[in-house]
C-alpha cells in the first residue's frame, strides 16, 4: 500500500476530505449532512493517512488521543441539552441566538454545539477503532 | 412492494441464523452483520413503503402539503446502524482477540473459562 | 427552519409551552450527570490517581439525585420530561414512576459501592482501561433504562449500558476474559436484536413508541396474532437478558471471568434491568397478553429457579456459584410477573431491589474473602472465621439473606410471592420458591461451613501474616449489609414503596396522566 504516489498524494486527500467534512458538518444545519456523517468522512479521512504514512504519525498530528477527542464531543454534546435549563424549556430544546458580525447575521444554536460534539465523538472513537486496527496489521 | 421486502428479510434471517449455528466466530461475526441489516429492512418495512416525496416542509409553508414519506422510520434505522456498525467493530476486534490469545477460532475450543472436568466442590466437611 | 418570524406562528401545536420547574430536572439529571462525568473521566484517563477522587463524590452525588427523584415522585405522582419541548408522543419522553425511581434510586447505591470497592479492588491498569468511565457509563445506560418513557429510548439506553458492559468485562484482556466476553457479547446481542425486531414491529403496529400512548392504544389490538407475536417476542428478548432459563447460559460462562468489582456490578444490576424491562413492557403495556403467557412464564420461573439453585449447588468456585444464583433468584421475579396480581409484582419488584443489593455484596464478601484466603476454590478455603471474624458475621448475614431467611431482605419478598402464588391455587409454584429457599439455604451453608468455619488448611499463611484488608471494600461490603439488614428488619418503608410501585403498574392511568395532561383531563 505504500507506494509513492500514494503516500505524496495521501496528505493533500486527507487535508481536503477533513475540511470537506467540516463543511458537510456545517451544512448539515438546514440540508443533508451533519455531525455523524462528516465525524464518517474526517475518520476515513484519518484513516487513510494511517494506511500511507503510518499510524504514528497520525496519532502525533491529532495530538489528543483519539478517545480524548470522542470524551469531549459527549461532553458538548451533554452540555449542550444542559444550557436550555437557563431557558426554562426541556432538555435539549434548540435554543437561537442571532449575533451580527461585520454586518452579516448568524444564526447560532444549541443544535450545532450539539451536532459539533457527534461530530467529534464519531471521529475520536471510529479513528480510535481504525488506528488500533492498523497498528495490529503491522506486527 | 412490501410482500418482495418481507420476502427479503425473512431470507436475510434465515441467513444470519443459519451463520450463528456455526462454531466458528468469524462467521458468527457475518451473520450479526446481516442480521443488523435485515432488522433495518424490517424497521423499514414495518413503517410502510410509500413513494411520496421527502418530509421537508417548503421555506414559505408552516406545515406539510400533501402525503410524505413517514421520517420516523428512518432515523430509526440510522440509530440502528450506529448501533449495529458500533457493535460489529468492538466484535471484530473482540473476536480478533480472542483468535490471537486463545489461538482457536471454534467456540466448542474457547473452554478456558469453563474448563472441562472441572473440580467437584468437597462432597464431606 | 427557525426564523424571526418564528413568533407569528403558534408555537403550542408543536411546543410544550408551560416552563420547566427546577425540580423537574431531576427526572433527566441522573443520566446527564453520569454521561458528563463519564465524559471527563474519559478525558482523564491517563490520570489514574485523580479518577477514584472524581468518581466516587460523583457517585454520592448520583445517590442523592436519585434519592431526591424517588421523594420527589413519590409526593407529587409520576413525573414526565418530553426533550427537545416537542409535545409527546413527537418527543422523546422521559417518565418516572415509583419503579423507576425506587429501582434507580437502588441501584445508584450499589454503583456508589462498586466505585468504592474499585478503588482497591481495580489496578492501575485496569484504571487506564477505563473502569471508572466506563462505570459512569454504564450507569448512564442503566439509568436511562429505568427513567425513559420510550420503547426505542429503552433499546438504545440497552445498549449504551451493553457496550459499556463489554469494555467493563475485557479490562485488562486476560485469556479468561476473552473467553467469557466472546459468549457474552454474542448471546447479548442477538438478545437486543430481538428487541429491536419485536420494536420495529411494534410501531409498525401502533405507529408509535411513546409508553403511556402505547398503554392507551394496546386496548384497541387486544388478542390479535401480531400484537401477541410481538409480546412473546418482548418476553425472549428481556428473559434473554435477565438471564431466565432457558436463555441463560451466557451468565454463567462469563460472571466470574472479570475483575470482581465488575462482576459483582454486573450480578446486582444488569440482569435486573432485564427484569425491570419485563415488568414495564409484559406488566404495565401488554396485561392481557401477559396474561396468556402467564402459564409459560410461570414454568420458565419455576425451571429458572430450581436449575440456577442446582447449578450454584454443582460449584467449586464460589464466583460461578454465585453467579447462578442470580439466576435462580431471576426465577423468583419472573414468578411474580406470572402472578401479576398486585401482590405477585410487587413482590418481584421488591425482590429485584433486594437482589441488586445483595448480590453485589456477596460478590464483594467474596472478593474479600479471596484476599482473606487467597482463593475462590471451596477445595482449598478454610478457616476464614478465625482471620476476620467481622467480615465472617457479614458473610453470614449476606448468605441468610440470600436464602431468604428472616430477619433479612430477602425473606419479605419471597413472603409475598408464595402468599400471592397460594391466593390463586398455584401450589407448583410457591412449593418451587420454598425448595428454592431450601436448596439455597444448602448451598450458602455449604460455603459457609467450608470457607468459613473449617479449620484453614495446613500451610497458610496466619492472620498476623496477611496485608489488612484495605478499608474502602470493607466499608463497601458493610454499607450493602447495612442496608440488607434494615430493609429485613424494617420493611415497611419498602413494602408501601414496592406496592405502590406495582400499583401503578397495573393501572397506568396516573402515567399516561404525566405525559399527556391534556387529552386525560377532557
Amino acid at each position: 500500500m505504500r507506494t509513492v504516489i500514494f503516500r505524496s498524494i495521501a496528505p493533500y486527500l486527507t487535508s481536503l476530505m477533513v475540511l470537506f467534512s467540516i463543511f458537510v458538518l456545517l451544512r448539515g444545519h438546514n440540508e443533508p449532512g451533519g455531525g455523524f456523517i462528516g465525524g464518517l468522512i474526517a475518520a476515513s479521512a484519518l484513516a487513510i493517512y494511517g494506511i500511507a504514512c503510518g499510524v504514528a504519525p497520525v496519532r502525533r498530528a491529532i495530538y489528543f488521543h483519539p478517545m480524548a477527542i470522542a470524551a469531549f464531543g459527549l461532553f458538548m454534546s451533554a452540555m449542550a441539552g444542559v444550557l436550555s435549563i437557563f431557558a426554562g424549556v426541556p432538555y435539549m430544546s434548540g435554543l437561537w441566538i442571532y449575533p451580527h458580525l461585520f454586518g452579516v447575521e448568524i444564526p447560532l444554536s444549541s443544535v450545532l454545539v450539539f451536532d459539533v460534539g457527534v461530530y467529534l465523538v464519531v471521529v475520536g472513537a471510529i479513528s480510535s477503532i481504525a488506528l488500533a486496527l492498523e497498528e495490529r496489521d503491522r506486527d | 412492494m412490501e410482500p418482495i421486502l418481507a420476502i427479503l428479510v425473512g431470507a436475510l434471517f434465515t441467513v444470519a441464523i443459519y451463520l450463528f449455528l456455526s462454531k466458528h466466530v468469524i462467521r458468527i461475526l457475518m451473520g450479526a452483520a446481516i442480521l443488523g441489516n435485515a432488522v433495518n429492512l424490517l424497521i423499514f418495512t414495518a413503517g410502510r413503503v410509500t413513494r411520496e416525496v421527502p418530509p421537508i416542509i417548503p421555506g414559505d409553508a408552516d406545515a406539510l402539503t400533501g402525503a410524505a414519506a413517514n421520517p420516523l422510520p428512518q432515523a430509526l434505522i440510522l440509530t440502528a446502524i450506529v448501533i449495529s456498525f458500533s457493535f460489529f467493530a468492538f466484535l471484530l476486534v473482540l473476536g480478533y482477540r480472542a483468535f490471537q490469545e486463545l489461538e482457536t477460532d471454534s467456540s466448542d475450543d474457547m473452554r478456558v473459562a469453563e474448563p472441562v472436568g472441572d473440580k467437584s466442590p468437597p462432597a464431606g466437611y | 427552519m427557525a426564523g424571526k418570524s418564528e413568533a407569528l406562528q403558534d408555537l403550542s401545536v408543536a411546543y410544550v409551552m408551560q416552563p420547566v420547574a427546577a425540580a423537574d430536572w431531576l427526572i433527566v439529571a441522573p443520566v446527564i450527570w453520569c454521561i458528563l462525568i463519564g465524559a471527563v473521566l474519559l478525558m482523564l484517563r491517563k490520570r489514574t490517581d485523580l479518577q477514584p477522587l472524581i468518581a466516587i463524590p460523583a457517585l454520592a452525588l448520583l445517590v442523592l439525585m436519585t434519592l431526591g427523584l424517588l421523594v420527589h415522585v413519590f409526593q407529587s405522582g409520576t413525573l414526565s420530561m418530553t426533550m427537545g419541548r416537542w409535545l409527546p408522543p413527537f418527543g422523546i419522553s422521559f417518565t418516572v414512576d415509583l419503579l423507576g425511581a425506587f429501582f434507580a434510586a437502588t441501584s445508584a447505591l450499589v454503583a456508589l459501592g462498586a466505585g468504592i470497592y474499585g478503588r482497591s479492588d481495580v489496578d492501575d491498569t485496569g484504571r487506564r482501561y477505563g473502569f471508572y468511565p466506563f462505570l459512569m457509563l454504564i450507569m448512564a445506560g442503566i439509568l436511562g433504562a429505568f427513567l425513559t418513557g420510550d420503547i426505542f429510548n429503552l433499546y438504545v439506553w440497552f445498549e449504551v449500558l451493553l457496550i459499556s458492559s463489554f469494555g467493563l468485562l475485557v479490562l485488562g484482556s486476560e485469556k479468561k476474559q476473552l473467553d467469557g466476553a466472546v459468549k457474552y457479547a454474542f448471546l447479548n446481542l442477538i438478545a437486543t436484536t430481538l428487541f429491536l425486531v419485536a420494536t420495529g414491529y411494534l410501531y409498525g403496529l401502533f405507529g408509535t413508541l411513546n409508553m403511556a400512548d402505547i398503554a392507551i392504544k394496546a386496548s384497541e389490538l387486544r388478542g390479535t396474532a401480531p400484537l401477541m407475536t410481538l409480546v412473546t417476542l418482548y418476553l425472549l428478548a428481556f428473559a434473554m437478558k435477565a438471564a431466565a432459563f432457558p436463555v441463560n447460559f451466557w451468565l454463567p460462562a462469563s460472571y466470574h471471568t472479570p475483575r470482581l468489582v465488575v462482576s459483582a456490578l454486573f450480578a446486582g444490576l444488569l440482569t435486573k434491568v432485564g427484569i425491570y424491562a419485563l415488568l414495564r413492557i409484559l406488566g404495565m403495556l401488554f396485561p392481557f397478553e401477559r396474561e396468556e403467557l402467564s402459564f409459560l412464564i410461570a414454568i420458565a420461573a419455576a425451571l429458572t429457579m430450581i436449575l440456577g439453585v442446582m447449578g450454584a449447588l454443582a460449584q467449586n468456585d464460589i464466583r460461578r456459584s454465585l453467579g447462578f444464583l442470580v439466576i435462580s433468584g431471576i426465577g423468583v421475579m419472573m414468578a411474580g410477573l406470572a402472578l401479576g396480581s398486585p401482590a405477585g409484582l410487587s413482590g418481584a419488584i421488591l425482590y429485584a431491589a433486594h437482589s441488586m443489593v445483595v448480590m453485589t455484596a456477596l460478590y464483594f464478601a467474596a472478593g474479600v474473602a479471596a484476599r482473606l484466603g487467597g482463593s475462590f476454590e471451596l477445595t482449598s478455603a478454610g478457616g476464614l472465621y478465625t482471620k476476620n471474624a467481622a467480615i465472617a458475621a457479614m458473610t453470614l448475614m449476606l448468605f441468610l439473606s440470600v436464602a431468604g431467611l428472616p430477619p433479612f431482605s430477602g425473606f419479605w419478598p419471597k413472603i409475598m410471592l408464595v402468599k400471592a402464588s397460594l391466593d390463586i391455587g398455584a401450589w407448583w409454584l410457591a412449593g418451587a420458591i420454598l425448595v428454592t429457599g431450601l436448596l439455597t439455604t444448602i448451598t450458602v451453608g455449604r460455603i459457609w461451613a467450608l470457607a468459613y468455619w473449617r479449620p484453614a488448611p495446613a500451610g497458610d499463611p496466619d492472620a498476623a501474616a496477611l496485608s489488612p484488608l484495605p478499608v474502602g471494600a470493607t466499608m463497601a461490603l458493610a454499607g450493602l449489609v447495612a442496608i440488607t439488614v434494615a430493609a429485613g428488619v424494617w420493611p415497611e418503608p419498602v413494602m408501601a414503596l414496592a406496592q405502590d410501585a406495582a400499583r401503578g403498574l397495573l393501572d397506568p392511568s396516573a402515567y399516561v396522566l404525566s405525559v399527556f395532561p391534556v387529552e386525560a383531563s377532557q
